[in-house]
């Protein structure tokens, strides 16, 4: 059923270059458990036959130089990361073979978060989840798997639960989420037990090339110098202590996973032509080019949210640059928002324009009262001031500038639609300043409103605006 | 050709996506979320991948993941976020991994708010995270630049294996104007040294530790020996009436557009004023400002911060020139007023 190879795995390195030029032994400590899954996992490679496919990612701690063993693509990363890292890589190349190998520091400490969710995203990745309930590579510290009562030199004293907590059982946390497909807890304590792990570790892979989804293996796996032990003790300890708190066994197993872990929604090849058309690269505006501005227009359009403030500006702004002007349009944002009005300063002009701020307009157009109480001040003298009156009823306190009063709600409401009231305005504002012409407005338009109903309201809004300033205006 | 109106925020994630990006990892923050936005419809739409990240520290590992793998790879950000991938940001330096960072500065510290601040300077551009490293830092200062930057981001990356910044803040994000998009697709090349999960590439290892004092010391020094190349080949700056600037402002992103309005008011007035806008703050125009220091009497950095990017320009005119701080924080912006009587105010003062 199994063959048992007496010779080095292909996807072993013939000598480890980490332990010394020439060197045959690892750099593992005596009675180890990572150097016998180093073997299963190299095996279960050459056996599947994914040398050239698997990309490594070595993790922080003993295995961080799991590159010197594994001949295959590696990446080494940041604590706890690596799932990540997987999950990313994953996502450049459907068919590489992907395996995070991770100790407890690294998987169920610092990194809780990034393994949790790449388990959630049932990533088509297999992980091995090394547990020896300490840490080893720093000189033996508590681990969150570290046991209730086991020493540790930052529990001297053993772990006690009302102060660091129980050890988490990360296994049965995977095994909670709905996405992955193969959750197992297997031990190192024995060779039985080697051989079930054996199994856990091929079926994960396995799985992988398969494209079935997450695959997760925690491995309770001796560490006799930590634990300060003899190899032999430290095998009988990981039985009778550890898998107490850790059962062995498998806790999930799907033949298919609840989705396609290559559903990306990723279209096939989108070509050139058609990326170009969905960035709208080769689109043509409309464009006239026949305004000549007085002088430069510092706008400011203002009102409640909802009136449509943000989009009259974008309107503006979009008509501006179908006259050949330059533009900006800058939203009221942070300290220059005040009243609890919404606003958007439009700049336009022949030249480069600097600050796109809008403090002191030449035209303001306010659609309510606490706008214009907001905002009349600023006006620069000799501007003008678009007051909707409909509901900014009072006129206006400076004698600096010139109003009209528009009653452009109620206008609105007459035609059908009370968001149209901006559309208005800025009608009457294009008619006086002379800064964008009637045909581009009509022009301009249909681009930002593709429903027809509203195009047509627009279209008379703009209509209604012309009708009223040449009743009001000449 | 065709101009359209376009947040920065949004000219950003066209200009990336013209530039060859093919994957964006990232979690929402404002005030960069519309590059998150964007990314989320456009990407896909473009046969490229998007996927929110649980965390900042996710992205930035996706970003190493993704880069490793030969992506051309993206996120967009804002101080917090930063912050949080710092660690990430150091572990790409040391393996010298190509990718696009974008910082839309926001106030801090700590939560601050959305306002806008240029406060993120010191963090980024003096290399974010432990270690000795930087990374390109660019600085737009309108919708346009903040297309052209990300256009040309991952070239310059992969120029010199190196993280790109875009140094943006707020208002540079928010703002809407009219962007012409390139019209050169760019295509992410084949790399050597990336793993794509084949025979070929087999052998390939990204790592960033080195057990022998003498590797490490040695990365150290290429690192710094490539950061130098990068002054002598792509640092860039504009001018603005330097010829005859008998003052100068320094100021990027936000405060550079103000400081043009400024300059504009305060030459029909008839003082003499220029400006440098560093365009790239890593590199920055140390050499040219040094040059314009034995012709001004007076600089005058203008920043969104308690005062970070006056410090490069101090360092590079050596006290040559004097150098004043206009500054501001918390959000505050200056008016273009503001800047205009306090220079006037200096000017008048110095003739008398």
């Amino acid at each position: 059923m199994h063959t048992i190879k007496h010779h080095k795995a292909d996807s072993l390195y013939p000598t480890f270059e980490r332990k010394a030029p020439g060197a045959e032994v690892s750099h593992y400590c005596p009675g180890c458990g990572h150097g016998t899954v180093h073997n299963l996992i190299a095996e279960a490679i050459d056996d599947l036959g994914i040398q050239d496919r698997t990309i490594f990612c070595s993790p922080v701690g003993c295995s961080v130089f799991a590159y010197y063993y594994f001949d295959v693509g590696n990446i080494q990363c940041a604590h706890g990361r690596a799932p990540a890292v997987a999950s990313a890589m994953r996502r450049v190349h459907d068919d590489a073979i992907i395996i995070s190998y991770q100790g407890d520091g690294d998987l169920a400490g610092i990194g809780m978060s990034q393994i949790v969710h790449a388990a959630n995203r049932g990533e088509n990745l297999t992980i091995f989840f090394i547990n020896n309930a300490i840490y080893g590579m720093t000189g033996g510290q508590m681990a969150p798997t570290t046991i209730v009562g086991q020493k540790t030199v930052t529990t001297p004293g053993g772990r006690h639960a009302a102060n660091e907590g129980f050890p988490i059982g990360v296994a049965e946390i995977i095994a909670s989420l709905h996405a992955p497909v193969f959750v197992e807890r297997v031990s190192l304590a024995n060779a039985t037990k080697v051989m079930k792990a054996r199994m856990a570790i091929r079926k994960a892979l396995r799985n992988q090339v398969e494209k079935k989804g997450f695959s997760f293996v925690e491995i309770l796996s001796p560490c006799p110098v930590n634990w300060k032990m003899t190899p032999v003790e430290a095998r009988r300890w990981l039985e009778n202590s550890l898998e107490p708190v850790f059962p062995v066994g498998n806790l999930r197993d799907l033949a298919k996973g609840p989705f396609d872990p290559l559903d990306r929604k990723k279209p096939a090849r989108v070509s050139e032509r058609r990326i170009f058309e969905i960035l709208g690269v080769n689109e043509e505006e409309p464009h006239s080019g026949t305004v000549r501005l007085k002088e430069e227009q510092n706008v400011k359009i203002a009102g409640f949210g909802g009136q449509g403030v943000l989009s009259a500006g974008v309107l503006l702004a979009n008509c501006a640059i179908a006259e050949g002007l330059n533009t900006t349009w800058l939203p009221s944002y942070g300290a220059e928002m005040r009243g609890g009005t919404a606003n958007a300063g439009i700049n336009i002009s022949h030249e480069t324009i600097g600050s796109p701020i809008v403090t002191n307009p030449n035209a303001l157009i306010v659609m309510n009262l606490p706008s214009l109480d907001a905002f009349e001040d600023t006006v620069r003298p000799g501007g003008a001031i678009y007051v909707n009156s409909s509901l900014a009823k009072r006129p206006i306190r400076r004698a600096d500038i010139t109003p009209y009063y528009v009653p452009a709600s109620d206008m609105a409401v007459d035609l059908g639609a009370i968001q149209c009231a901006g559309v208005i305005l800025l009608t009457v504002y294009a008619l006086v300043s002379g800064a964008i012409t009637i045909e581009t407005l009509q022009k301009v338009i249909p681009l930002s409103i593709k429903r027809k109903n509203l195009l047509d309201l627009n279209l008379r809004a703009i209509e209604a605006g012309i009708a009223w300033h040449r009743e009001n205006c000449r | 050709m065709g101009q359209h109106l376009m947040k920065g925020n949004e000219a950003l994630v066209h200009g990336a996506l013209l530039g060859g990006a093919t994957h964006y990892f990232g979690y929402p923050i404002t005030p960069a979320s519309e590059i998150a936005h964007a990314a989320a419809e456009l990407f896909p739409r473009c046969g490229r991948h998007f996927l929110q990240a649980e965390c900042e520290v996710s992205s930035i590992n996706m970003l190493y993941g993704a880069a490793a793998a030969g992506a051309r790879v993206m996120t967009g950000s804002s101080g917090p976020g930063l912050s949080l991938m710092a660690e990430g940001l150091s572990y790409l330096s040391g393996a010298e991994l190509p990718s696009l960072v974008v910082d839309v500065q926001r106030a801090g510290p700590g939560l601050g708010y959305i306002w806008p601040e240029q406060a993120d300077y010191n963090f980024i551009v003096h290399g974010a995270g432990h270690g000795s490293h930087n990374g390109i830092v660019l600085a737009p200062n309108s919708a346009q630049e903040m297309c052209d930057c990300a256009y040309q981001a991952f070239e310059l990356a992969e120029r010199y294996r190196a993280t790109v910044f875009i140094l943006a803040d707020a208002y540079i994000g928010q703002v809407m104007e009219p962007v012409e998009l390139p019209h050169h697709l760019l295509v992410n090349p084949h790399k050597e040294w990336a793993l794509y999960g084949d025979a070929a590439s087999r052998g390939n290892l990204h790592t960033s530790i080195y057990l022998k004092l003498e590797e490490l010391e040695g990365h150290n020094r290429h690192l710094q020996e490539k950061y130098r190349r990068m002054e002598e080949e792509i640092v860039d700056y504009e001018e603005v009436a330097t010829e005859d600037a008998e003052y100068l402002f320094v100021a990027y992103g936000i405060t550079s557009r103000i400081c043009h309005s400024a300059l504009r008011e305060l030459r029909g007035r008839g003082v003499r004023v220029g400006m440098l806008r560093p365009k790239t703050l890593f590199p920055f125009p140390s050499r040219r400002l040094a040059a314009l220091a034995g012709q001004v009497k007076l600089m005058v950095a203008a920043e969104l911060s308690a005062g970070q990017m006056v410090r490069d320009v101090r360092l590079a005119v050596d006290g040559k020139v004097e150098v004043e701080l206009y500054n501001w924080m918390g959000g505050r912006i200056p008016t273009t007023d503001e800047i205009v009587e306090r220079l006037a105010k200096t000017a008048a003062g110095r003739k008398a």
